[in-house]
């Protein structure tokens, strides 16, 4: 068990570092710099200024020396200055974070909360009218661009209460925070609740045609204990990996839900600093998004060894 | 299973496959969501190749004294605030989404299968090489990357497609390669290599056609998921840039301003996005319970 999970935190190494060298490439071919940016918005025409720029931002150096630069300013804690408003990116990331975590929170607890039973519901009721109506709304959750989703409630409410509490100021309460929250998660939450029913359901029925079913049902246990007690809980087993890479496609919804929804947290920031191409804000976000990515997967693969104790990592 | 079997199984199944109709009318019967999804997919494509002999309007011709027309009369889904007709821009916008679509789906499979035959069948270093790039690749979100590279690449049809194609990869790759995995076992590979086939030969000839159920089952599913990307993308304005009718681009422009006093702006491309993804998720599901009898649900 130890040198499994040695090396697959050296490989969780290995993969982020990769990342940062995609990222960190892929960000230099962007063709309109912006030093041209920043100087035609600043009315400059003297070209001494252009370079003048470029050797504040360290742009002048070659392309593997800014890489050293960022990758060391990463291990020390220093994330560089953001283009824009010329503040500490650490600073302009950190108080984001918590907006998106909750918001990301609340909206795998609904999926979490809405897919698994349906999903039960869905297998135990197999081939019945319930079971194909509920097969259709997951797969129309799947179908609808979240962003939409969340205009149509938008829309819904205000024609329906004439106005709806939007993000101006960050809530106080908890209680402020669920009223502000709860909608945009909805709209995030209803996909992968969609994802999480389709594969609740798949793994409910696999596992029922299976002996041990059969032996239980013989010696005589009620129908609910057979369902919950015996299938639901080895059925559980994909469903939290899915879980777990839907806790990451949530960013993705996340992106432009908070966009919609006016929501200032890290997802709807890389959007608004990727249009003004403030790469040192962009790359630190991909690099956190792809940590937190990252480490949710391990805490999926050590979890299977916790949930299913056939499974053991050796070697 | 290759299209042997598959007119086996019909047969066994009692239907008769002597005619493409029998054959259709047996499918509609047997999958009734899969022939709706199949229907809705045909009038997507349909749309998409006829925009110019079914829409009375120009998608791009501005008119000012209809700007935010509401639906009813000569502009069925109203218009939008230059006055273009949006029943015209939807229709015109099936192109666009058909066209990345294809192209990004047609990109990322061919990338994947490469990927994956090539280290699921040669194994040593090259697999270990193509799953840490694939690991790499799957670290970051679909909608984070396509982002970060529509950004980088600038906005156009062409990059667009290739925005969405590069994330599709992983995905592909991993099917392809475990499927090579299992594949490369069986007895007629050992044939192959017996008579001395090429390793190259083996790999094209014997392998690659044995993943091709899987490959339209994963293509069909990530058809829907790359017209959303693109949707996103466009609506987040990093897209498909204007004129050009995106059904995401359309959402985007009416956003939450004309909520309130435009709603037919919000509401119609939404259906357009959601129906056609709706489709493809219909016959996908379908095509996997034919084509890959033991995911059956």
């Amino acid at each position: 068990m130890a040198a499994y999970l040695v090396r697959r935190f050296l490989l969780m190494l290995l993969t982020l570092f990769g990342i940062s060298v995609i990222i960190f490439g892929l960000l230099r071919v962007v063709p309109g710099d912006i030093v041209d940016i920043l100087f035609d918005s600043a009315g400059m025409v003297d070209p001494a200024g252009k370079l003048q720029i470029q050797k504040e931002l360290g742009l002048d150096k070659p392309i593997p020396v800014q890489y050293a630069q960022w990758i060391g300013g990463l291990a020390r804690g220093d994330l560089g200055y953001s283009y824009i408003s010329e503040k500490p990116t650490l600073g302009e990331i950190l108080p984001r974070i918590p907006v998106t975590a909750e918001l990301a929170g609340l909206a795998l607890l609904f999926s979490v909360a809405l897919g698994v039973p349906l999903g039960v519901i869905s297998a135990v009721r197999q081939n019945t009218l319930t079971d194909y109506m509920l097969r259709i709304a997951s797969l129309t959750g799947l179908s609808m661009p979240a962003f939409w989703l969340g205009l149509l409630i938008l829309m819904a409410i205000v024609s329906w209460f004439g106005d709806m509490p939007m993000y101006t100021d960050m809530p106080s309460g908890f209680w402020q925070q669920l009223g502000l929250y709860a909608i945009p998660a909805a709209a995030v939450g209803f996909r992968s609740s969609s994802l999480v029913m389709r594969l609740t359901r798949s793994s409910m029925l696999e596992v029922m045609r299976q002996d041990y079913i059969r032996t239980a049902r013989a010696k005589g246990a009620s129908v609910q204990s057979v369902n919950y007690n015996h299938a639901l809980r080895n059925a559980m087993l994909p469903v939290v990996t899915v879980i777990g890479i839907e806790a990451a496609f949530l960013i993705g919804g996340l992106i432009v839900t908070e966009t919609v929804f006016n929501i200032p947290g890290v997802a709807r920031f890389l959007v608004e600093s990727i249009r003004v191409r403030d790469y040192p804000i962009v790359q630190n976000l991909v690099m956190l998004i792809a940590v937190v990515v990252v480490v949710i997967n391990f805490i999926v693969d050590m979890l299977y060894a916790v949930l299913d104790p056939r499974i053991k990592y050796s070697d | 299973m290759t299209a042997v079997e598959f007119e086996s199984e019909l047969t066994r199944a009692g239907a008769r496959t002597d005619t493409l109709w029998r054959k259709t009318v047996f499918f509609a019967r047997q999958y009734p969501l899969g022939a709706i999804g199949a229907v809705i997919m045909a009038v997507f494509v349909l749309s998409a190749v006829f925009a110019d002999f079914i829409t009375p309007w120009s998608p791009l011709t501005t008119n000012a004294a209809l700007s935010l027309a509401p639906p009813g009369g000569a502009h069925w889904f109203g218009s939008d605030y230059m006055g273009r007709d949006i029943y015209s821009r939807i229709v015109y916008g099936a192109r666009i989404s058909l066209a990345v679509g294809i192209g990004s789906t047609a990109l990322g499979c061919f990338f994947g299968v490469v990927l994956g035959l090539l280290s699921g069948y040669l194994g040593g270093w090259v697999d270990l090489v193509t799953q840490r790039l694939i690991d790499i690749l799957q670290a970051l979100p679909l909608l984070v990357l396509a982002l970060v590279m529509a950004a980088a690449l600038g906005p156009s049809l062409q990059n667009t497609i290739l925005s969405i194609s590069i994330p599709l990869i992983p995905y592909v790759a991993r099917v392809i390669r475990s499927n090579t995995l299992a594949l490369r076992e069986l007895a007629f590979v050992e044939a192959a290599h017996a008579i001395g086939m090429s390793e190259f030969r083996i790999a094209v000839r014997h392998i690659l056609p044995n993943t091709i159920a899987p490959l339209i089952v994963l293509g069909t599913a990530q058809l829907g998921s790359a017209i959303l990307t693109e949707a996103s993308l466009s609506f987040l304005g990093l897209g498909i840039p204007e004129p050009y009718p995106s059904w995401g681009r359309m959402l985007s422009a009416s956003a939450a301003e004309y909520v309130r006093t435009a709603p037919w702006l919000v509401i119609f491309p939404g259906i357009a996005i959601s129906v056609v993804v709706f489709g493809t998720n219909l016959l996908g599901d379908a095509l996997r319970d034919i084509l890959d009898p033991r995911q059956r649900g």
